[in-house]
């Protein structure tokens, strides 16, 4: 208990502000690079996720990088890019790391968004005469936002915990009193680093999960409360192909 | 009219759901493709909206190929209702309904005023105006979908096995709601189900398909039951099983008539009166 006692003691000591860097701006840091790391990578997944879950092709290659991709040791990885992008290069290559971990987890969320939507919801809506992109705007992306937010949602979890590691490179965040800490047996410094990191994971996690809530669909929420005979939303048999 | 000319349709699996099929479909009757499954029956109807193109043939409507026409506008001037009604489930029954006249670019206001008219015709509440398609029963849903077919006005309503899925109390409802609309709305229908009883309930011309999309018969209900083509069709319309045969049975009161199964089906004309 002492040591807890001592972490929060750190954390809360008013050297903290005057610390160079300050412990806020460690945070600052942690965020900036876990945010960064998630918009780049969605600005990569979220179109190719879309393109794969639009069209139904290239979901094997999709499935097979992303399982490479998260087996991928991302400590590993950015000592790697590091030694093979160049030492003066750092940022990039953490930023590097992180957004391929990221990007696993958003891809799977855009393209299983598009593609546990109802085959027959998809075919009417080509039927009555929606062009592809209007089938995109208006009936994929809105019925496939809760499993996108949910892929953002598990991609920024796995950033915020790995982004730690950029301080062994010189970068700060709130990886920093941690290996600061680790030769000087610190653990006031490396606990209440840790405790912070982890206070960010359940504050992120906590604001997507309302995200996530809330970009439910009306129709689709409406029907879960008032219809009790629905049958839970899922995939089905592909009706209306022209094999009949 | 709608005219089939030698369409063939194959599959890139292999499988040909059509072969060289002809068919004159006329304006303003309602012609129902029946079969079972695997008669290309969904495949036929899916080619008039270009939802599925022919491998080889031609296919008008009022003499001009569509397959000349944008497939998106093509689409947007022909009604579609399927089966499962196909609404979106996040879009306002409302807003469903208005869906294709907002797509042409009539502004959303008046979109949505013609479609609170379109749920009187279809005889649905306008208070279901705001639900949405999870919350109304299949039936209604079913309706919605009749409504949103008739949206934009068109001459030409497709209708693909649209109460395969409700129970038959509604689906008797909605058989003889779809022979009101016709009369009253004079649209080019063209059904298509797996159910014979529905096929001469609501044909003017009925066309009984066989595998491969190749006409057993075509003809009025009265033509088909008075003089089917084939054994396939004296089967499939229940003749040959006797089904069909109505025989006079002598009471009392004078003769009626009895189905197959010994139960009374209606009394001579002139009987009673």
């Amino acid at each position: 208990m002492g040591l807890f006692l001592d972490a929060l003691a750190w954390i809360f000591s008013p050297d903290r502000l005057t610390d160079n860097p300050s412990l806020p701006l460690l945070v600052v840091q942690h965020l900036f690079y876990t945010f960064v790391s998630v918009v780049i990578a969605a600005l990569i997944a979220v179109p190719l996720g879309y393109l794969i879950g639009h069209t139904g092709r290239g979901r094997e290659i999709a499935v097979g990088i992303s399982g490479a991709a998260r087996a991928l040791p991302s400590f590993g990885l950015i000592l790697l890019l590091v030694l093979v992008i160049g030492v003066t290069q750092k940022p990039l290559a953490a930023f590097i790391a992180f957004v391929l971990l990221a990007i696993p987890s958003v891809l799977a969320g855009a393209y299983s968004g598009l593609e546990q939507i109802d085959r027959r919801v998809i075919d009417a809506a080509r039927a009555v005469g929606m062009t592809e992109w209007q089938i995109l705007l208006r009936v994929e992306i809105p019925l496939g936002l809760p499993l996108l937010i949910g892929g953002l949602r598990a991609a920024t979890l796995q950033v915020v915990a790995t982004v730690t590691v950029a301080a062994y490179i010189g970068l700060g965040g709130l990886g920093l009193p941690i290996f600061a800490g680790l030769p000087l047996r610190r653990f006031d410094w490396m606990l209440g680093a840790a405790l912070l990191i982890i206070v960010l994971a359940l504050l992120l996690d906590g604001l997507f999960a309302l995200l996530q809530h809330l970009v439910v669909p009306r129709g689709v929420t409406a029907g879960r409360v008032l219809d009790v005979r629905s049958s839970p939303v899922g995939r089905r048999a592909v009706v209306g192909t022209p094999a009949d | 009219m709608i005219e089939f000319r030698s369409v063939s349709k194959q599959f890139p699996n292999g499988a040909r759901a059509v072969d060289d099929f002809s068919l004159v479909i006329p304006s303003r009757k309602t012609t129902v493709l029946v079969g079972s499954s695997g008669s290309g029956k969904t495949t036929l109807l899916r080619m008039i909206n270009r939802m599925v193109d022919p491998t080889s043939g031609v296919i008008e409507i009022d003499g001009e190929s569509i397959l000349n026409r944008d497939p998106v506008k093509l689409r947007r001037s022909i009604g579609y209702v399927m089966q499962n009604s196909g609404l979106l489930p996040h879009f306002k029954v409302i807003d469903n309904v208005a869906t294709v006249p907002v797509l042409n670019g009539v502004p959303r206001k008046q979109a949505r005023a013609q479609a609170l008219e379109l749920l009187d015709t279809v005889g649905l509440d306008r208070e279901l105006a705001d639900r949405y398609p999870s919350q109304l029963s299949g039936g209604q849903q079913q309706r919605v979908g009749v409504a949103r077919g008739l949206a934009a006005n068109p001459n030409i309503l497709l209708m693909d096995e649209p109460f395969g899925a409700v129970d038959p109390i509604v689906r008797a409802e909605l058989q003889q709601e779809t022979i009101r609309l016709q009369r009253d709305l004079d649209k080019t229908v063209v059904f298509v189900t797996h159910d014979i009883d529905e096929a001469f309930l609501l044909g003017d011309q009925v066309v009984i398909l066989e595998e491969g999309a190749k006409i057993a018969q075509v003809g009025s209900p009265t033509e088909i039951m008075s003089n089917p083509a084939s054994d396939f069709v004296a089967d499939f319309i229940g003749v040959r099983q006797g089904k069909r045969a109505l025989t006079i049975r002598e009471t009392p009161r004078g003769k009626i008539l009895v189905d197959s199964e010994g139960r009374a089906a209606g009394v001579l004309s002139g009987e009673f009166l």
